[in-house]
């Protein structure tokens, strides 16, 4: 990954802080059970970025490493977390959060 | 030591039947109950039988039970020949009275109870009296006294019954603090509670008398008042009989009652060394058979006739005690077992053919309905009256020679102990006539003899209570001698004959004195006495009942209303209860805000918490190096 010598290391940073709220707020506030879902990616990604940043700025691939777990187990969370809203809206006929306050299906 | 006589075996059976009935018998037939029950002491008796031959003393020690620092208590049982003549009137007597009881109780629908109580009661006296320090006996001590709570009780349905149960196990704790004082001041003087080490300790220093040890012996005989119902802790005794009679003849006559002759017989070598105490207990003794015994002259009940002859003669035993007889004392403790045990069966006889009427007033006539009962009955009044050549004639005799030959108080107390054989015999036969002679008094006459389960052991006894004197006569205090002794300061000659005449003739004015009064003169005038306020005086047990009700029961009962339950229990620890339970329930309803069930609260709480976590792990980084220059900027 090449980057710009002109662009400061904090911008990365700060665009990543960014991502992470509006991921954080997203989940937070959103009604949607797949919008929340893609907060929760949101905020991978985010955390994926500043991950990247640290590693360029440290000349350390492990920085780089890690992202590729974050995405394994972001795929892994996705293929579960799809089929678990797919099977919620199918008992439930909604994906409203504050509706799904019961453990029993 | 020499080969072992499984002393361990003489307590272990009755132990083995208890579990076995009291787990087992709701569920097996009566037949199987009694075996296991009879089976019982019959197997320890053998075993005493057997160990009898052996060399006394014998001691057997199974490990340790207690080490804490230097105190160390053996588990250790020791045979010798006061616990030997124990045990052979315990488990021999007791298992005659098991044989009545398969007649007496057999249409009782807690038999399999009552068989696992009693055989739990002779476990807990065997171990009693074969116990070699004074722990041990403590523990036997405190079970004899569970198990005569739970046989008081046995018909709990009845107040009166649950009522006596309660007095007894109460009066007795009062006597039992005095003895675990006793026990120790022993420990804390001795370092020992081994009866053997303690006889040597106090052997080894001659010239240590009074003092401690007089607080010793007096906090023993404290203990022994409460088991052995001596003044003033005799009240629960008369109330004992509640319980079923063949219990009233086993622990409240025989046995359990001497427990605490048998204690002070088996720490003899304290009170030999303190003749205040010896002093005490002979007067406590001397005094508490003439109480018991003019109380005895006009109740009612004969069972209660007959509970307290038995505090009489306990305070006869403890004379013996007191006067340092102590082989004397064990030999009447021997023939008392048999003719009171006697005395007991032969009433709970009586009692069968009148269809559970204990009141004397309602009885009469029985001679010829239940001659063998009668007959039995009459060799038990002979025999405690002090008829010549009866057992009660040896050792009674016995007791009242002691005291007369042990100084000026002890002619006193023989003076005391004369009257009382006078007064025993007077309330004895006043018992036979009012329930074998004369017209019946019942209205329901078909009173009929009992079945041979009862009379079989009643046979046994009589001929024990004429005959037993001869066992000991002459040579009881020879053959206890090992163990107690051989200070006996016999009567010779002329005066011991005299002696022994003036007991006679006491005993026999009293039998005139019952045949004038409630044989010869009608029936409806039996009762009533020349003397109304004496009368009625002793009629209400000198009051001592209510008197204890007003300055014991009464205080404490208020003292437990107003001060315990509402200050204490309801103010103080409820109230604490209460606020516990109420900062509780607050914070609950506070916190329970939280489990509101809303996804995106719950996230947001932990968004929020992760901040927090991140703000304190971070913060010592970003502002502590500022704060840090500013300090240092500051200087």
């Amino acid at each position: 990954m090449h980057l710009s010598p002109e662009v400061p290391l904090v911008w990365y940073l700060l665009l990543s802080a960014v991502l992470f709220c509006l991921g954080v707020v997203g989940f937070l506030i959103k009604r949607n059970l797949i919008t929340v879902f893609m907060s929760i990616e949101l905020m991978l990604n985010a955390v994926n970025l500043s991950f990247v940043t640290f590693a360029h700025q440290w000349h350390d691939v492990k920085g780089q490493i890690f992202v590729f777990f974050v995405m394994v187990v972001a795929a892994a969370e996705a293929a579960v977390g799809l089929a678990i809203i797919i099977a919620v809206f199918r008992a439930r006929a909604t994906l409203a959060v504050d509706r799904i306050d019961l453990m029993k299906l | 030591m020499n080969e072992s006589l499984h002393l361990w075996l003489i307590p272990l059976l009755p132990f083995i039947g208890f579990l076995l009935n009291g787990l087992l018998g709701r569920r097996l037939p009566k037949a199987v109950v009694s075996a296991i029950a009879l089976l019982a002491p019959l197997g320890s008796f053998l075993v005493v039988l057997l160990a009898s031959r052996a060399a006394l003393p014998h001691s057997e020690s199974y490990g340790n039970w207690i080490t804490v620092g230097p105190l160390n208590i053996d588990l250790t049982f020791v045979l010798d020949q006061l616990s030997l003549i124990m045990l052979l009137v315990i488990t021999g007597v007791g298992f005659l009275i098991h044989i009545y009881s398969v007649g007496y109780m057999h249409d009782d629908e807690g038999y399999w109870r009552y068989f696992a109580y009693l055989n739990l009661f002779l476990f807990f006296m065997t171990t009693l009296v074969l116990a070699g320090n004074a722990l041990l006996m403590f523990v036997g001590w405190e079970g004899v006294g569970l198990a005569s709570y739970l046989l008081i009780g046995f018909w709990f349905q009845k107040k009166s019954a649950s009522d006596a149960g309660k007095k007894a196990f109460i009066v007795n704790r009062i006597g039992d603090f005095g003895f675990l004082i006793g026990l120790f001041l022993l420990l804390a003087n001795f370092g020992t509670l081994s009866f053997s080490d303690l006889a040597q300790k106090i052997a080894a220093n001659p010239t240590m008398t009074g003092g401690v040890l007089t607080a010793i012996a007096l906090c023993l005989f404290i203990g022994a008042t409460g088991k052995s119902a001596q003044l003033p802790l005799y009240v629960w005794l008369p109330d004992a009989m509640e319980g079923p009679t063949p219990v009233s003849a086993l622990i409240h006559a025989a046995t359990m009652v001497t427990a605490g002759v048998y204690m002070v017989a088996r720490t003899h070598f304290i009170f030999d060394r303190s003749p205040l105490a010896l002093s005490v207990v002979a007067i406590i003794g001397a005094a508490t058979a003439l109480f018991a015994a003019t109380i005895g002259l006009v109740q009612t009940d004969i069972k209660r006739v007959l509970a307290y002859s038995t505090v009489s003669q306990l305070g006869y035993m403890f004379l013996g005690c007191g006067v340092a007889a102590y082989s004397a004392a064990i030999f009447h403790l021997m023939t008392h077992a048999f003719f009171k045990a006697l005395l007991f069966l032969a009433a709970g006889s009586v009692i069968h053919a009148m269809g559970g009427e204990q009141d004397m007033r309602k009885m009469g006539g029985l001679r010829t309905k239940t001659p063998i009962t009668f007959w039995t009955m009459t060799m038990a009044v002979l025999a405690i009256s002090g008829f010549p050549f009866m057992s009660a004639f040896f050792s009674k005799d016995a007791i009242l020679a002691a005291a007369f030959a042990s100084g000026s108080l002890g002619k006193l107390l023989w003076f005391v102990g004369l009257v009382t054989a006078g007064l025993t015999a007077f309330y004895m036969f006043r018992l036979w006539y009012l329930t074998f002679f004369g017209e019946t008094r019942s209205h329901d006459a078909h009173s009929h003899e009992s079945p041979w389960s009862m009379l079989g052991p009643l046979a046994i006894l009589a001929v024990l209570s004429v005959g037993g004197g001869w066992i000991g006569a002459g040579r009881f205090g020879a053959f206890l001698s090992p163990v107690l002794g051989t200070k006996t300061e016999e009567l010779t000659g002329s005066l011991e004959y005299i002696m022994m005449a003036l007991a006679v003739a006491a005993g026999a004015l009293g039998w005139f004195l019952a045949h004038r009064m409630y044989h010869q003169r009608s029936a409806a005038a039996q009762l009533a006495a020349p003397a109304p306020a004496g009368y009625n005086l002793l009629q209400n047990k000198y009051y001592v009942d209510e008197f204890y009700n007003l300055i014991v029961v009464k205080p404490l009962l208020t003292l437990s209303k107003y001060f315990l339950e509402w200050v204490v229990d309801f103010a103080i620890l409820g109230g604490l209860a209460w606020l516990l339970a109420g900062i509780a329930s607050l914070s609950g309803a506070i916190l329970q805000r939280w489990q509101s069930g809303n996804i995106r609260s719950y996230a947001a709480w932990l968004a929020l918490g992760a901040a927090v976590l991140l703000y304190f792990v971070l913060a010592p980084h970003v502002f502590g190096a500022a704060s840090l220059h500013l300090g240092m900027a500051g200087h």
